[in-house]
């Protein structure tokens, strides 16, 4: 119920962000909306001996209009993005699939960032980002390096960051049609993380929960570029996936899901063109 | 006009609304001003020995004031041994000792993940959780015997010098003669599933001794009940122990007195001279608090090809969990309850009851009913659909008829009242069933992915199982004309406050604002029973109103005497309060003023109701699901329900009721199940898997009225804050059921989650192709 | 550290643990202790208030992020002359509650779902509490008061 002891700094800047990650080493934590890394500190399961709190970091907090992309502060929170009017217009597949995270308190505190560098392949956002060929912004010591999406996801509660590096934005090509899209999050109850999810836009197709990472559905989206039908090319929906067996369902009901899933979200993101 | 019958809203919301409610963890009491906070270190294993406690670092650790475990408990009486023939007996409460006993503080062994081990009392809880984690324990795992068949096969035993994991066994169903000349016979096992009943505030105590005397704060549903435990464990004279029920966040049958855990805590606090505070977390609720239902049942139904059942036989095996608190009483109910609402010739009941290792089972709304009326509707459906004929039809081809009542059942209850025809065509009338029934067979016809199901239950059910321990009620008119009522009840949500404030207005005339309703300190009501079973108003309620018309008979002696008048020419005005001689307005005496005169005797009365009998509560729930063939989803579209529980005093209340009896039935139907792995782990021990019913997850409900009194009771009432769960459940699970029906599917086990359904939909098609 | 919230319009100044999470600052320090706590998994939503006007569980953020920062809780719904809040009269008109546990978090996330939707329909208030649980209402009568509240809430926030 309560975390286990650990010292917190607050940052004011990204430099004293960093900074302060150095001078910590591996036994600090960035913390943002706090909603991912809290509850685990809650139960014991992480136990940072410092927390950099970025919370403060409003530098990090936006949607920008680039031109041909779109500019996303890792510390913009789900809630924000589900308001954003120019997500709206450009890229309403993630002020959708933002509106869909957890619930309205949750909405208000995590952020983009938070999401996406604590990996959750059950997670909703990384597929997302996944699917938007985003590029994802990392600072470090260093300086700035960008990382594609399709490298982000390592593994389990991985991402290809380094210690001691801040994801800082998120950049995403404009899709166009902006309105090709689908998003289909199965659950058993509203609040649940999904069982499985799938998220299209246009050609392509990532799925959430088929994996120790977001999964692209390859088979799928080559059988898109091959001319299939949308039944036909969900039927590859499962192939190079590895889905979980937990307490709501198996390996072999998570893949007919994924086909049944892929299936609906191509019909729903064809007709919306 | 009468007050009673019209809609009051509570008079308890103000304060709860602005300021919250006062649970344990909320007391600011001078007595516990020092409190040290109690943290738990608890068996991570399913079943092992323990072979070693070391509490060297915990003792050590910032802010800890003591560590405990069994051996410092030397100042208690230990349990006798077990003695050879000490049995568990069906319906008996459990011996104290003997060879299923339960200790307060594991002592060698622990048999199940939770149970306590030993305590941590630091100066504050964040302390608690970083010390508790210090002490080590050595366990030695044994086998973990899970779920009922591996308890009833498997020599590993829970207890040394048991026979068996079967600590009760009951009635023989060997008998296949009751269903000669049966037309159709069915036959299923159903699985009625642990669920946890998770009230929003879990279990908290705090307590302190000195000079003598323990006052112990707990979260409650009968204070009275408590002490008298409380007296029995620590060897205190009842007279030396003060239990306070302060507000209570909810309990559904799981804070019936208290459980070892609360103990410990006034042990804890007696053993170290330092007033404690115990506030579990959500984690050690799950699997701390008494879990519910947990039973395995088989079914067999006969009857004739035109829908008349014949024969039906009930078998029940009941996981009790690690030890048996609740002996075979849950059970016991069950098979009371087999026959529901219908007439049926031929019944043969038998249980047996086993541990396991896994959290200990209690009573959870509803207390073995909702696993009766599950067990029978289950099987009305199936045999409806063995000999094609509608569910409904079915239904009212064999429910008892009204001028039946008094009816004994073959199992031995005795219904007092019903017209359960009524409630089934209420019900199927305010659904438009035939509309839905169209409609189905529509979507069949088109083949839709999305498929409707309707489900029903009709259901009876006992409310004041234990009527002859009564209820009391104190009522004391003051000098200044307000009253106080000093009730044995025991609200944790039920709006008691609300409603014996609205008895004495509408007997006596005195305003619900003037009346204060106490209840849950034993030092202000020392004989009292609680707030279970849903026994409340019609034991605690009326002892209020006759309490209210002995005051009344009293008053008119004094105001007799006030008016130089005779009694009977004597008249209480009840819409102002008012005694006068009939017709003559201006002699009008206020209760103040009567009070007053009636000296130093004042206007009190006290009152225990317990009638001879329980009463019965009936109705039908209809529920519409729609499920989503492809992928299993279940949606709960509507669910309309009559639920007759005699007279309604305020239907404001009796609606509240309903509406969260039906929200957990629903959630037993759809989501809820408490699951272990084969070695005891807990799978569902957070909240973030125990899949808990949320808003969005339900329809508004409709719920239709029905009033047919008892003549057990004064008021004609008879309890309703079970109903709604043991109704909704197999309505639910029904429906679900018949949506996928036409695809093959004949049972689908609770709950009916995505994965279970489309188990069941993939099953019935692969066989349906071969 | 030394953390300073405004809760309820005052100022609470306190040096607390790092790792004090905000109910604890609420319910142990500025002394309100009507937001509760109902589980430890972000699940029940029992601890909700307001944080820089927007709904928040407060057993998930730490007293140190809400430094500096405002606190609304449920003892701070009322308005100047004491009378209570459009939402909280709802629950009372409509028994939206029974054991009152839940219902400090539950006003407090109805307060905030009105005020981001003030004319929310019923799917969308069911939608919204999908983070607050209740065992005792069924949340029949919850909703009723929700909807039933927003026109006089949207008054009383232009006001």
């Amino acid at each position: 119920m309560i975390p286990a002891p650990f010292t917190y700094k607050r940052a004011w800047s990204v430099d004293e962000a960093l900074d302060l990650a150095v001078q910590n080493g591996e036994e600090a934590k960035f913390l943002a909306g706090g909603h991912s890394l809290l509850p685990l500190m809650k139960l014991r399961l992480a136990v940072p001996e410092v927390l950099i709190d970025i919370g403060r970091l409003g530098e990090l907090s936006y949607v920008r209009d680039d031109d041909s992309q779109i500019l996303v502060g890792a510390l913009t929170t789900y809630d924000e993005l589900a308001r954003s009017s120019l997500l709206a217009g450009e890229l309403p597949l993630l002020a959708h699939a933002a509106s869909r995270v957890g619930d309205p308190q949750i909405r208000h505190r995590g952020t983009i960032g938070g999401s996406l560098v604590h990996a959750d392949p059950a997670a909703d956002l990384p597929a997302v980002v996944l699917a938007l060929d985003a590029t994802l912004i990392a600072r470090g010591p260093g300086g700035s390096r960008e990382i594609g999406a399709g490298e982000f996801f390592r593994g389990l509660f991985e991402t290809a960051l380094q210690p001691g590096e801040l994801l800082t934005e998120i950049r995403i090509p404009k899709p166009r049609p902006a309105s090709e899209w689908s998003f289909q999050k199965f659950t058993k109850r509203a609040i649940d993380w999904a069982i499985v999810g799938v998220v299209v836009q246009g050609g392509r197709v990532a799925l959430v929960n088929m994996g120790q990472t977001p999964v692209r559905a390859s088979g799928v989206e080559e059988a898109l570029a091959a001319g299939a039908g949308t039944r036909d090319a969900a039927a590859h929906a499962a192939e190079g996936t590895s889905p979980p067996t937990d307490i709501n369902a198996d390996g072999r009901y998570r893949e007919h899901l994924a086909r049944v899933l892929v299936a609906r979200a191509l019909e729903e993101s064809a007709a919306r063109t | 006009m009468s007050i009673l019958g019209t809609r009051v809203v509570r008079t308890e919301d103000p304060r709860l609304l602005t300021a919250g409610g006062t649970y344990v963890d909320d007391l600011r009491v001078p007595e516990l001003t020092d409190a040290a906070r109690v943290t738990f270190v608890r068996s991570p294993i399913g079943h092992a020995r323990i072979t070693g406690i070391d509490t060297t670092a915990a003792r050590e650790a910032p802010g800890v004031v003591a560590v405990l475990t069994i051996q410092d408990m030397d100042d208690l009486v230990p349990p006798p041994p077990p003695e050879p023939g000490s049995e568990v007996i069906e319906g008996a409460p459990l011996p104290i000792g003997g060879l299923w006993s339960e200790p307060l503080l594991a002592v060698d062994r622990v048999r199940y993940v939770g149970e306590p081990v030993a305590m941590v009392l630091t100066n504050d809880s964040y302390q608690g959780e970083d010390a508790a984690e210090l002490v080590s324990v050595d366990y030695e795992p044994l086998p973990a015997v899970i779920g009922i068949g591996t308890a009833l096969e498997t020599e590993t035993l829970l207890f040394e010098s048991t026979e068996s994991n079967c600590c009760v066994a009951s009635g023989e169903v060997t008998d296949d003669a009751i269903f000669d000349g049966c037309d159709a016979v069915i036959k299923q096992t159903i699985v009625n599933q642990r669920l946890a009943p998770m009230p929003m505030e879990g279990r908290a105590a705090a307590a302190v001794f000195s000079d003598g005397k323990l006052t112990y704060w707990v979260s409650t549903q009968n204070a009275q009940i408590t002490r008298f435990i409380l007296s029995g464990v620590l060897g205190l004279d009842p007279g030396a122990i003060r239990v306070i029920a302060p507000d209570v966040g909810g309990g559904f049958g799981a804070k019936v007195g208290a459980d070892r855990d609360a103990l410990l805590v006034a042990w804890a606090a007696r053993k170290t001279g330092r007033p404690l505070r115990w506030v579990e977390t959500r984690s050690e609720n799950l699997v701390g608090m008494t879990h519910g239902r947990a039973q395995e049942q088989t079914v067999t139904m006969g009857g004739t090809s035109d829908g008349r059942i014949l024969a039906y036989r009930l078998d029940v095996v009941q996981d009790t969990g690690a030890y048996p608190r609740m002996s075979g009483f849950l059970p016991f109910l069950t098979k009371l309850m087999a026959v529901g609402p219908y007439d049926i010739p031929n019944v043969q009941t038998a249980s047996r009851v086993v541990v396991t290792n896994t959290t200990p089972i209690s009573a959870y709304r509803g207390a073995g009913r909702p696993e009766a009326t599950a067990a029978i509707e289950r099987a009305i459906d199936l045999f409806a659909a063995e000999i094609g004929m509608d569910p409904a039809e079915v239904r009212r081809k064999n429910l008892i008829a009204p001028d039946k009542f008094p009816y004994t059942t073959p199992t031995g209850a005795t219904y007092d009242s019903g017209d359960y025809a009524t409630a089934l065509d209420k019900v199927l009338a305010a659904a438009g069933y035939g509309e839905l029934r169209a409609e189905q067979a529509r979507r069949r016809e088109r083949g839709d992915v999305v498929q409707l199901g309707l489900g029903l239950a009709s259901y009876v059910e006992i409310t004041a199982a234990d009527a002859a321990a009564g209820e009391t009620a104190r009522l004391e008119v003051h000098d200044d004309g307000k009253a106080t009522v000093y009730t044995g009840s025991s609200a944790h949500g039920q709006g008691h406050h609300t409603a014996w404030a609205m008895l004495v207005e509408a007997d006596l005339g005195i305003p619900m604002a003037d009346v204060t309703v106490i209840h849950g300190d034993t030092d202000l009501i020392p004989d009292g029973v609680g707030t279970y079973a849903s026994r409340s108003l019609q034991l605690g309620g009326v002892a209020v109103h006759q309490a209210a018309l002995d005051v009344k008979d009293q008053a008119r002696r004094v105001a007799a005497d006030m008016l130089e008048a005779a009694e009977d020419d004597l008249e209480l005005n009840t819409e102002n309060g008012s005694w006068q001689v009939r017709g003559d307005p201006a002699t009008g005496r206020s209760w103040g003023d009567v009070a007053t005169h009636a000296g130093e005797d004042g206007l009190v009365a006290f009152v225990r109701f317990a009638p001879g009998a329980p009463t019965f509560p009936f109705g039908t729930h209809l529920a519409a699901v729609e499920v989503d063939t492809e992928t299993g989803k279940v949606q709960l579209t509507r669910h309309v329900t009559a639920d007759d529980a005699g007279t309604v005093i305020n239907p404001v209340l009796a609606e509240g009721q309903r509406h969260g009896g039906i929200a957990q039935g629903v959630a037993q139907a759809l989501l809820e199940e408490f699951i272990y792995d084969a070695d005891g782990n807990p799978l569902t021990g957070t909240l973030a898997d125990y899949a808990a019913i949320s808003a969005a997850e339900l329809p508004s409900f409709e719920l239709l009225q029905s009033e047919t009194p008892t003549n057990i009771n004064p008021l004609g009432a008879k309890g309703i804050g079970e109903a709604g769960t043991i109704g909704a459940t197999p309505a639910v699970q029904n429906a679900v059921v018949d949506a996928v029906s036409h695809l093959g599917v004949t049972h689908i086990d609770m709950p009916t989650t995505p994965a279970r359904v489309w188990a069941a939909v993939s099953a019935a098609r692969e066989s349906g192709e071969n | 550290m030394k953390v300073t919230v405004t809760v309820n319009g005052s100022q609470i100044e306190a040096d607390v643990p790092d790792r004090t999470l905000l109910v604890h600052f609420l319910r142990d320090v500025a002394n309100l202790t009507a937001t509760n706590v109902g589980c430890d998994t972000t699940s029940c939503g029992a601890c909700t208030v307001l944080l820089d006007g927007r709904s928040v569980k407060s057993c998930t953020v730490l007293a140190a992020q809400a430094d500096g920062r405002d606190v609304v809780t449920v003892e701070g719904l009322a308005d100047g002359s004491g009378a209570m809040h459009p939402v909280q009269r709802a629950f009372q008109a409509e028994h939206g509650l029974q054991c009152g546990f839940c219902t400090p978090g539950m006003v407090m996330a109805a307060v905030s779902l009105l005020d981001e939707n003030p004319s929310p329909t019923e799917e969308e208030v069911r939608s919204a509490l999908e983070g607050n649980l209740c065992r005792c209402t069924g949340y029949h009568n919850i909703v009723r008061a929700i909807l039933s509240a927003a026109p006089a809430a949207s008054e009383r926030r232009s006001s």
